[in-house]
């Protein structure tokens, strides 16, 4: 690439400040991350719901000794609670400020594996 | 790593866990969510900048808890809590004194010179502000403790895995480089800032239930701290008791080392120009998103000290003599002990995802920061030079899976010496010390010559080492423990490190002016007027209110661990 060239003649001598804000506000205009990235919220959120549904199901079913080992509380059913309201507050966070409408529709990451 | 904590050296064989397909299933359910994270960040790598820096796109949450969890690495974890069993609340310093000053500065008064210049590293900066000899040096020393530091990350895993899990050792080292390789090459820094962010909620949702529940059993904080005066003293439980000049405490050091060595030299070189660190916040979107980073980070800081401190401090109060040979039972395993003693299977699970995702996670912040600094600063400026960026992209992509493979190595190294994990530990501190010196100096002292960053960089390195090897090592000046120890040689790395640029400044020429701008304390950089973005005028996002929070809180905490 002629910038690259054109970059790295001037740098032999002198390496300035100016050479690394010209090289990376070039590489931030084709960068592809803003545009590409999914939206880490919906990941957060539809692991925890995951997390949160299976540990709670736990919790109602877990028997007397389970209960005694973790000292008389219902730990999987109050963390798996907790898990849970994570997860929704993520997803609700999502619907309430969806991400910019600059990106493209998210997906979900196995629709994306067939790129490039 | 920050500090000098107690990494895994050895588990007690009887910690084997309960585990059952409940457990497994969650465990599974996170691997396959962290490869699917990898595939999904593919696409959006298209030049370096993507791959290195996720293309300098992320909001400020994302980053600041990314920040937050490349430190909150397993090692951390069960290396505070050993802390804590070992030596009680002093750990508190490791947190409010050792890290939240040194985060607000980077937020507050660094991120606009390392954002605003455009550098993609720490070394770059030193580049621009120093001359090669200080940016090689700088980047090989950082890409030797990167390898060094992930080999040691996957060596504890294999040992905690074995431990509490049964799996040989060798399988836990290559399935876990193995994930972290699949997901850093497929989307480089974007896939592991998101992993990162995703492990700090697993680890939240491991640490508290096994806190409250500790807490439960000793009878609440005044049970816990009834029994632990009743058996280790009273300054067991204070932040401060003890640390008078001249008094002794076993940390072996006083309230003056602990503000300069921990709270000032080592907390300020880890935070500030640990690359590792610094990588998160320069990925940032924006400069007052980077500038958030580090503060955003700060206030989980505060209180994850809790999570930490508490079931150590629970270990220690069950078990008598806790860490000692009599007890069966190493510092180490008190997180471990309280999962086994404590945890049903279900929350269980978690609790050993949370564990196995914070070793992959600190594993992975140390092999992206290499990959970077490797490929920009050794690899594309002095071997090969001006070939297009789809060329760089490829060769990081390469020498990710080179550094985790060397990171294999270094933890087969690591488990052929018995201790050496502590040694290593130690080590590290030597590295980030000296790069500070030459950072606060240059930064802060326009007259700091070119030559001046290489002689000060090379005099604090081998400064530090000799004071630990040598004075420390053969007895020559008497220091009680390992920490204190640290926390001299940091002291003296930082002062032979400012003297000697001092001196080499004397006698050589100064930069000229208009090559420091942007680069000094006062100076702005050329083309660093940036409009703001919208919607970060609001107040809760003005980066100095959030950082004088941070130090107001962390102050605040102090009060009822000093009394």
């Amino acid at each position: 690439m002629s910038e690259h060239s054109r970059r790295h003649e001037h740098e032999h001598f002198h390496y300035s400040e100016e050479d690394v804000q010209r090289e990376v506000t070039e590489l931030e205009g084709k960068s592809a991350t803003a545009a590409r990235i999914f939206d880490l919220r919906r990941i957060i959120g539809g692991l925890f719901v995951l997390y949160g549904v299976i540990v709670t199901i736990t919790g109602i079913t877990d028997s007397q000794a389970e209960i005694d080992k973790a000292q008389g509380i219902n730990i999987n059913l109050w963390t798996g609670i907790g898990m849970l309201l994570l997860g929704i507050f993520f997803l609700a966070w999502l619907k309430l400020r969806p991400t910019p409408p600059s990106l493209p529709p998210e997906g979900l990451p196995e629709e994306k594996e067939n790129k490039e | 790593m920050q500090t000098p904590t107690y990494a895994p050296t050895e588990l007690a064989a009887e910690l084997r866990l309960p585990t059952n397909g409940l457990d497994y299933t969650i465990l599974a359910i996170y691997f396959v969510v962290v490869l699917g994270i990898g595939f999904a960040a593919r696409r959006s790598v298209k030049t370096s900048l993507d791959f290195f820096l996720s293309g300098r796109s992320l909001p400020a949450w994302i980053t600041g808890l990314a920040f937050i969890s490349a430190n909150l690495a397993a090692t951390e974890i069960l290396g505070m809590a050993a802390n804590s069993a070992q030596y009680g609340a002093y750990t508190v310093h490791w947190y409010w004194i050792g890290a939240i000053p040194a985060m607000v500065f980077l937020g507050l008064v660094m991120m606009p010179f390392y954002y605003g210049s455009k550098v993609r590293s720490v070394p770059e900066f030193l580049l621009l502000r120093f001359d090669r000899g200080a940016h090689l040096l700088s980047s090989i020393l950082f890409a030797f403790a990167a390898i060094l530091i992930a080999g040691v990350n996957l060596y504890a895993l294999a040992i905690v895995v074995e431990a509490l899990l049964g799996w040989p050792q060798w399988v836990a080292i290559v399935v876990a480089g193995a994930f972290v390789l699949a997901y850093i090459t497929l989307g480089g820094l974007s896939s592991a800032i998101y992993n990162e962010v995703l492990q700090f909620f697993v680890i939240l949702a491991a640490l508290i239930p096994i806190t409250v529940l500790g807490l439960k059993k000793v009878g609440g904080w005044s049970g816990l701290t009834d029994k632990l005066t009743a058996t280790h003293g009273p300054d067991f439980t204070t932040a401060w008791g003890g640390t008078g000049i001249g008094s002794t405490n076993p940390l072996g050091a006083n309230w003056l080392t602990i503000v300069l060595g921990l709270g000032f030299v080592l907390s300020f070189g880890y935070w500030t120009t640990n690359f590792a660190e610094v990588q998160r916040a320069l990925s940032a979107k924006n400069l007052s998103a980077s500038q958030r980073t580090p503060l955003i980070a700060a206030y989980p800081k505060i209180f994850i000290v809790f999570l930490v401190m508490i079931p150590g401090l629970v270990a220690a109060a069950l078990i008598p003599h806790f860490g000692t040979p009599a007890s069966g039972y190493q510092y180490n395993d008190a997180i471990p002990f309280l999962m086994q003693e404590l945890l049903p299977n279900g929350v269980l699970g978690i609790a050993v995802t949370g564990l196995l995702a914070a070793f992959m996670a600190g594993m992975a912040a140390n092999v992206s920061s290499f990959n970077t600094v490797f490929t920009n600063d050794i690899w594309g400026r002095y071997v090969v030079r001006g070939r297009e960026d789809s060329y760089y992209v490829r060769f990081g992509r390469l020498i990710t899976a080179v550094g985790v493979v060397a990171s294999i190595g270094t933890a087969f190294l690591a488990s052929s010496f018995s201790n050496i994990m502590a040694y290593l530990q130690t080590l590290f501190s030597f590295f980030n010390v000296p790069m500070f010196v030459v950072f606060i100096v240059g930064m802060f002292w326009k007259r700091a010559s070119a030559k001046s960053g290489f002689w000060g960089l090379l005099a604090g390195t081998v400064t530090a080492m000799v004071n630990y090897f040598v004075f420390y090592k053969k007895g020559i000046i008497a220091i009680p423990s390992d920490q204190g120890a640290n926390f001299v040689s940091a002291i003296a790395g930082f002062v032979a490190g400012a003297v000697v640029m001092f001196a080499v400044s004397l006698f050589t020429s100064p930069k000229p002016a208009e090559e420091l701008r942007g680069l000094v304390y006062g100076t702005r950089s050329p083309g660093m007027a940036e409009p703001p973005a919208p919607g970060d005028e609001a107040w809760y996002r003005k980066p100095a209110l959030l950082g004088w929070g941070a130090v107001v809180l962390a102050a605040a905490c102090y009060i009822p661990f000093s009394f």
